[in-house]
């Protein structure tokens, strides 16, 4: 983006680059994702009541049963990707130097992705009993 | 990275208290912002007091008072003084609106009537903002009918219930009090246009006469030109013509989808 300084006309600078023609997917998934995670919230909560107090093979006798298993791998799945859009759009909004805005989008993908693949990893791990 | 204290050279520091008009029995106390690009100051609050006996209900009224009264300096626009022309938005006692239609009586507990100039806009001089930022965000949604079919010898035509759904939209006069209200158009004015121009799209993307929705909607399809609305909802609460932007918005992002699903 041009300083202030720029003899680019103040439509040029608007206009810029052009529109990027995307985002409606990510605000789409935004809203997809925070209506799952409504929806297992609920399930969620029940099972980490359910796991309170036990040891791992408490844990595992729970997590093995394959619909509890699943509602957690969605949850996680749902809650990573949400975490991951929400914080795209706070770096956006408040980080203006271009290199960092960069970098910050990159860590916070690399971030939510081995948060989600962690917690996925432990979740089949524990279910299948080993 | 966002600023979020004045840069240096902004920074208020006190001003001027001018002597109270002699002979005046009811008086109302207005502090007003004042910055001069020529004399290399920072910014100040003067202190003005007005005759109520002898001026109009409104801020404007006041400002214009004291315009002829005591400080011919006093830098403002201002033109319809009805809420038409929106020369004369400003922020008055903290909320941005147009003096010409704000009552001083209004004014929050009776106190003094504080007055600045729009919010994160460069100040041209006193309560004058540079809105050239601004009127280019609206140039850039090109707010005119755009067709293909050749012009019809009389008009084009549109349904009672087809023109019904500009009501809310058509209004706007491009006073800015709702851009300027908006922490999205704070950080990120120079891409995100902000509420009006948005308000002025979704204007164009329904008028039933437009033959180039596609185009307009795929020109406000970014990141940053239209998702940066996180419906704070500033904007509505600070129009004086009591639309909302916001929801002008939320029908773009939902035209959108929409086209997507």
């Amino acid at each position: 983006m041009s300083g202030p300084s720029s003899m680019r006309t103040p439509l040029a600078r608007v206009r810029n680059l052009g529109a990027s023609h995307s985002g409606t997917g990510d605000f789409w998934r935004q809203r997809l994702t925070a209506v799952a995670m409504v929806l297992l919230i609920v399930p969620v909560i029940t099972v980490v009541i359910m796991l309170i107090g036990r040891n791992q093979a408490g844990a595992k006798l729970i997590l093995g049963s394959l619909p509890i298993a699943i509602i957690l791998l969605l949850f996680i799945i749902a809650s990573a990707w949400h975490m991951k859009i929400g914080m795209q759009v706070v770096i956006e909004d408040y980080v203006h130097s271009e290199k960092l805005k960069i970098a910050s989008v990159m860590a916070n993908n690399f971030f939510c992705f081995v948060v989600a693949l962690a917690s996925i990893y432990a979740i089949l791990k524990l279910s299948s009993g080993v | 990275m966002v600023e979020f204290a004045l840069p240096k050279n902004s920074r208020i520091s006190g001003g001027k208290t001018w002597p109270k008009p002699s002979g005046a029995t009811e008086t109302r106390e207005f502090r007003v912002y004042r910055w001069n690009p020529d004399d290399g100051k920072n910014p100040s609050v003067d202190t003005y007091h007005v005759d109520t006996h002898d001026c109009g209900p409104m801020v404007l009224d006041g400002l214009i008072w004291i315009k002829n009264n005591i400080d011919p300096t006093l830098t403002f626009r201002r033109s319809c003084r009805e809420g038409v022309c929106g020369s004369c938005a400003m922020n008055i006692d903290g909320q941005n609106t147009l003096a010409c239609t704000k009552s001083m009586h209004d004014v929050a507990s009776g106190g003094a009537v504080k007055v600045n100039p729009l919010p994160h806009q460069p100040v041209v001089k006193d309560l004058v903002p540079d809105l050239t930022n601004f009127y280019a965000q609206y140039a850039s949604i090109e707010p005119w009918l755009k067709t293909v079919t050749p012009t019809p010898q009389k008009e084009w035509r549109q349904s009672h219930e087809d023109r019904e759904k500009l009501d809310g939209l058509y209004e706007c006069i491009l006073c800015a009090c709702c851009s300027t209200s908006c922490p999205s158009y704070w950080w990120n004015s120079e891409r995100f246009l902000g509420p009006a121009a948005l308000l002025q799209a979704n204007r164009w993307v329904t008028d039933s006469r437009d033959e180039a929705t596609g185009e307009r909607l795929d020109n406000l399809e970014d990141p940053f030109r239209l998702y940066r609305c996180h419906t704070i909802m500033n904007c509505a609460k600070a129009c004086p013509k009591g639309l909302n932007p916001s929801e002008a918005i939320a029908e773009l992002k939902l035209k959108l989808v929409e086209r997507q699903i």
